[in-house]
């Protein structure tokens, strides 16, 4: 059995059910966090996966592998921006969890 | 022998990911993450994209996690609480349906037109990144370059504590 792009698919389907069930589940908001960067890091995969099976002869230039570049350096963004904002959070509320983070429904 | 390098990878990238959404104590989940990232860059290597494979490693694995151990010191998260038993068996049962469902999605429709390698990867995958990136993709470079500018004058404004608020308080 050789391995295939549904294999690396597969993977990639994981990695992100994982992170999304992470995201809607957890209360802590830096696990939250951590689970949003592994679904950014599942389409990766699956984006890099596609463009090295897409790959023909004329066209060995694997496009998906530059945008998963970009994706990773926006998500070095994303990271920075949110550790801020988890830190503004807990400077004015002492706490990180989510359910105690609930000013705005009241 | 590729075919079992790419299952101890598959596991070595799933496992760390089931663990890191369940773990009580955020730096557990951090490490777990960092096991999961290692695996997913062995994964970068066996579709030969070295340069991502390193990429991933360096920021990823290297300077996302080591942000979040920082940020997990500077504001002491504390633990969450112990989960009951049925929980647990309910995130067990829940993550076992995952695996049965995606293995049906992906694996069930047969090959498609993409299912073998075609052609060779290019020797100098990195120098090609490179002519690319600073020719057709230089505008999108550019703009990411200014993107990490932005992220960073963001941060800085964020964070900053506010001398005017806190005279008027």
């Amino acid at each position: 059995m050789s391995i295939g792009l549904e294999h690396y698919l597969f993977v990639s389907m994981m990695l992100f059910s994982i992170g999304f069930f992470g995201v809607l589940l957890r209360k802590n908001t830096l696990v939250v966090f951590m689970c949003l960067e592994l679904m950014l890091s599942a389409a990766i995969l699956a984006f890099i996966a596609f463009s090295r099976f897409n790959a023909t002869a004329g066209t060995p230039l694997m496009e998906g592998n530059l945008f998963a570049l970009f994706v990773i350096a926006i998500a070095a963004c994303e990271v920075a921006v949110g550790l801020a904002i988890i830190v503004t959070l807990w400077r004015r509320n002492q706490t990180v969890e989510l359910n105690e983070i609930n000013e705005l429904k009241h | 022998m590729k075919e079992i390098l790419f299952h101890f990878f598959a596991a070595l990238t799933i496992v760390p990911a089931f663990f890191l959404a369940t773990s009580r104590k955020p730096v557990n989940a951090a490490m777990n993450m960092m096991a999961s990232f290692v695996g997913l860059s062995a994964l970068f290597v066996m579709l030969e994209t070295y340069f991502l494979a390193i990429l991933q490693l360096l920021v990823y694995a290297g300077a996302i996690v080591v942000l979040f151990l920082f940020i997990i010191m500077l504001i002491d998260a504390g633990k969450s609480p112990q989960p009951r038993l049925m929980r647990f068996l309910a995130s067990l049962a829940a993550f076992a349906l995952l695996t049965v469902v995606s293995f049906g999605l992906v694996f069930g429709g047969g090959s498609g037109p993409f299912a073998e390698i075609s052609v060779e990867a290019p020797a100098s995958l990195s120098r090609t990144f490179g002519v690319e990136l600073f020719t057709r993709y230089l505008l999108p470079f550019q703009v990411t370059g200014f993107m990490l500018l932005i992220a960073m004058v963001g941060v800085i404004a964020i964070t900053k504590k506010h001398e005017s608020e806190g005279g008027a308080e």
